[in-house]
Formats: structure tokens, sequence, C-alpha cells
């Protein structure tokens, strides 16, 4: 049973990686800054729940778990916070997000 | 498995440097810098897991604080060319534009 | 050592993807042609040297260098770029030839003498053999706590870390008469600079007055929790500013200094050092040398007080006093001088941009 928890736990810690990596391909990739703060964002929030969650699994309740915790808490604050303002201030300095295909950029984007 | 993890964590974090490198634009290299910190952060925490050691615990959560406030630092410097200005607005009720 | 991977192979492996990455940055560093560049890689490299840091196993280290240097001192030289144009001027080559081959000299010099150092964690090397072996052996006896780097840092050497502290003052007065800032808090912030962005963002607002709180509180925990961790007074005063700096950031430096006035910030600097100081002084008025925190306590009262489970026969009451004592000194010296540096660089950009708009 306890082993059957562990390799869960390892389980969701690699699907963060792979989504931590998936994010890092996508702000190489997509073609606008926005594209780039959503594909950062989101990774980045659910790789560190999944991280958590995995090693929580992993470790059982210990005074590291409540660490991990609180960790997880700062991300789910602070990553979110970072990104809004991050599209904020784009959009602010005049940065316009791509609208319709990228490869073919419309005559009226400005 | 605690291998793969780190070692698919320093591939995300060398694909960002790739991106603060290329820009093309400012915000695109705070956002790099701020993914970087955030999986410095997710491993950090596992290495001390994978070392068995809580009080690496803390240096993530300070990595998490240090990051979010550079981050905030950096894209007003890029905005505003100013570090002094309010970004937000203290009280909503005080000091209203038209007052 | 606990090894951070199963394999020592994949250690290496580690070992030398991380030092890669920090060379790569280096190189990057170098190529830069913009100043805001320079400063975004610069943290970028003190988050992986933090990172490498802890994989050599030194988390008191790690911890300075992420507050230290991925915070504090990428806001000061945010400070400093404003303050002067973005684009870094191109050498001529020729002044260039004289650094080259001075770094290049420097560097075979260093690889040849790379060959004498001891490996990595022998415990026959000289660092790890005399006075760090004694200290070692020691701290369980005389000080009782159970980080050593804390123990020598603030008992055994803190002399020297008075020192230190007084260093840290010192170089905030220097920096704050060659950026000329002045006692009276003037209004660093245009009322029209303010009304212009005055819809704000809510969401900045809320995850700031979320977060200030909760950092003040962690700066706290990590100046108490600094004899058992990694941590201590400078980390804690370095995440107190980080909170200031927060706050000035968000709600801008005027209300900042209206919450926490300019000459409260330098008061505090010095008290900060004039704490330090004076707990040695109390130890020489207990009849013991100056920061000898044995003395503090008078061995009636201390009797009395509960044992530690760490002391083994002995009582160590007065070293954790006085260790919490001069800690709270140099958090309350270096988040001021902190502080005050921002303070000075965030009033004085505002004040040119006042003077190039008039």
């Amino acid at each position: 049973m306890l082993e059957a928890i562990a390799w869960i736990g390892s389980a969701f810690i690699i699907a963060a990686v792979g989504l931590s990596i998936a994010g890092a391909v996508g702000v190489l990739r997509f073609p606008d800054v926005y594209t780039r703060i959503h594909a950062a964002s989101i990774t980045d929030t659910g790789a560190a729940s999944l991280m958590t969650l995995g090693m929580l699994l992993m470790a059982g309740l210990s005074p590291a778990a409540i660490k991990l915790c609180i960790v997880w808490l700062f991300i789910m604050l602070t990553s979110p916070a970072a990104a809004h303002a991050l599209a904020g201030a784009a959009f602010g300095s005049g940065h316009r997000p791509i609208l319709g295909d990228p490869r073919r950029p419309s005559e009226d984007e400005t | 498995m605690l291998a793969a993890g780190v070692a698919g964590l320093l591939i995300a974090m060398g694909l960002m440097v790739v991106r603060l490198l290329r820009g093309p634009t400012a915000y695109d290299r705070v956002l790099a810098v701020n993914s970087f910190g955030t999986k410095t952060v997710l491993m950090i925490a596992l290495m001390g897991f994978a070392v068995g050691r809580p009080d690496f615990l803390d240096v993530a959560i300070v990595y998490a604080l240090i990051n979010f406030i550079s981050t905030i630092a950096l894209m007003k410097v890029f905005r505003l060319r100013s570090l002094g200005e309010p970004l937000a607005r203290l009280s909503m009720s005080r000091e209203t534009p038209d007052a | 050592m606990t090894r951070l991977l199963a394999a020592p192979e994949a250690e290496l492996v580690f070992a030398a993807l991380l030092l890669t990455l920090l060379a790569g940055l280096v190189l990057a560093l170098l190529a830069a042609r913009s100043v805001l560049t320079c400063i975004l890689l610069m943290s970028v490299f003190s988050l992986t040297m933090a990172l490498w840091l802890m994989v050599m196993d030194a988390p008191d280290v790690a911890f300075t260098e992420a507050s230290v240097g991925a915070g504090v001192s990428t806001m000061i030289l945010l400070g400093a770029a404003l303050s002067s144009t973005d684009v870094i001027p191109s050498v001529r080559p020729g002044r260039f030839w004289f650094p080259a081959v001075a770094c290049l000299a420097a560097f075979i010099g260093m690889a040849l003498a790379l060959s004498d150092l001891p490996v990595f964690g022998d415990p026959g090397s000289p660092p790890s053999s005399y006075v760090g072996r004694l200290y070692l052996e020691h701290t369980p006896h005389d000080i009782g706590a159970p980080n050593v780097v804390t123990a020598v840092l603030a008992s055994y050497r803190g002399f020297d870390t008075l020192g230190e502290t007084s260093v840290i003052l010192a170089a905030g007065v220097g920096v704050l008469l060659l950026l000329g800032g002045s006692l009276n808090s003037r209004d660093p912030v245009s009322e029209d600079v303010s009304l212009r962005i005055s819809a704000g963002s809510p969401v900045l607002s809320v995850a700031a007055r979320l977060l200030i709180p909760i950092i003040c509180l962690y700066a706290f925990y990590v100046l108490a929790h600094g004899e058992f961790g990694a941590g201590g007074g400078f980390q804690a005063g370095v995440i107190l500013a980080a909170a200031l700096i927060l706050h000035a950031l968000v709600f801008g430096v005027r209300e900042t200094m209206r919450a926490l006035p300019v000459g409260v910030v330098r008061s505090c600097a010095a008290l900060g050092v004039l704490g330090y100081a004076s707990i040695g002084f109390i130890a020489i008025l207990h009849g013991g040398r100056f920061l000898d925190y044995d003395a503090l306590l008078s061995p009636v009262f201390e009797a009395g007080l509960p044992s530690s489970h760490l002391a083994g026969g002995h009582h160590h009451w007065g070293q954790r006093l006085g260790i919490l004592g001069i800690e709270t000194g140099v958090m309350l010296a270096v988040a001021s001088t902190m502080t005050a540096i921002f303070y000075a660089f965030a009033g004085r950009v505002s004040r040119s941009d006042e003077a190039g708009a008039a």
C-alpha cells in the first residue's frame, strides 16, 4: 500500500517535470509575449502543485510537509500575480497580442 | 527518479535562459527570469527532499519571495523607468484622482 | 554527507550541467550590450550560483546568495541603471589587449593551482583540520547551538561580525553621501505621476497586502531559527528589507516613507550596530570579556533556568541570549541600511525625472 502511494507520488513528480519542460518549450516557441506568459505561468503553478502533491505523497505528514505547503502557497500567490503584472505592463507599454494566425500577420496589426 | 526530476528541471531552466537571451521584448526577458526562478524553487525543494533535509525548504521559500519581488521591480523599471512610483494605491478610498 | 542523487555518476553529470549553465551565463553576460539585460543575467546567475551552493551542501551561504545576490543587489543595480544610460559603450580595440592578457594570465595561474586543492569534503584538508575542526568539536560543549555556522559567526567570531556589521553601516553611509539623499523626506514622486497610474492594479495590491506581513513574520522566523538551521540576522535583515522594498514598489516609495520615515530608518541602522556593541559592553560590566555571552547572565539566575537538552551538563542560556541579541542588532542594521539605500535610489530617480520634465 505504502509502496503504491510512493509510486503514485513519483509519478506526480515526473508529471510535474514534464509539464515544466512543456512550459519551457512553449515559452521558446510561442509567437508573442502574452502566449509566452500564458505558457509559463500555467505550467509553473501546475508543476509546483503536482510536485508538492508528489512529495507530500512520498513523505507523508512531517514538519517538512508543512514547509512544502508553505512553498506551494507562496508560488500559488506570487506566480499568477507576477504574470498578471507582466502582462499588464506589456499591454501598457504598447505591445498588442497577435490575433488570428501568427504565420500570416494581418495588415491591420499595429 | 529524483535524478530524472532534477535533470528535467535543469533542461527547462536551460530553455528559459535561451528565451532570456533571445528576447525580443523586455517582458520576455523578465518572464524568463521569473520562470527560471520558479523552477529553481522547485529544484531546491526537490533536492532538499532527496537528501532529506527540511532546512533546504527555508531557502526555497526565500527564493520564491525574492523571485516575486525582483520580477515586480524589473517589470516596473521596464514599464515606468522608475522604482519609486506606485503601482497600486494603498487605499481605494483615499486620494481619488478627481480630488 | 548524504548523497544528493543515487549514483555518483549522476551527481557528477548534474554538477557538470550546472557549471556549464553558470559558464554560459557568464559568457552571455560578457556579450550583452544592454545594462538592463546584464542585470537580468546577473539575477539569473545569482540564482544558479545559489543552486550550486545548495549542491555543495552550504545552505547558509545559498541563503545569503539568494537574498542578497538575486534580491537586494538586483534592486540596487536597477536603481543605479536608472541613473545612467542603458547601452554599454564598446571598448576600443587598442584598450582591449592588456586586460585580456591579464585575465588570461590569472586564469592560467588559477588553473595550475587547481590541482593543489584538496578534494571536496576531504577531512584532511587544511580548512577542516585545525581551527575548523576545533569549532566542530567544541561547539556542542561551548555554545550549544546545533548550527555550527551560527556559533562561529555570532559567538566565536562575534568581534569579526561586529566589524562586518559596522562595514555594512559604513558602506550605507558612503552610498547615501554619494547619492546626496537629504534627511527631510521631500515628496519624491510628483503628483501627476501618481495620478497617471492611479487606476492601479488590484491584483498586485492584494498580493502585496497578503505577502508583506508574511514576509516580515518569516524574517523573524529566520532570525530566531538561525541557531538551529540556515539563517541568521543578516539574512533576516535582507528579507525584512525585501518586504519594505515590495511595499515601496507596489504602493510607491512615498507611502513607505510615510509609514517609515527616512530619519527613523537611518537611526535604526546606527542603533543596530550600537545594540550589538552594547551587548559586548554588558558582558564586560558583568565581569566577562567583550562579547563573552557566558557572562551575560549571573550564574545564580542561570541555574534557575531549565537545562537545554543539548547542553551536556552545561547551561547555555547566556549564549542563547547573546546570539539572539547580536543577531537582532545585525538584522536591524542590515534591514535599515538596505532600505535607506533603496529610498535614496527610488527618491533620486523620480526627482531627476521631475527635473527632466520641468
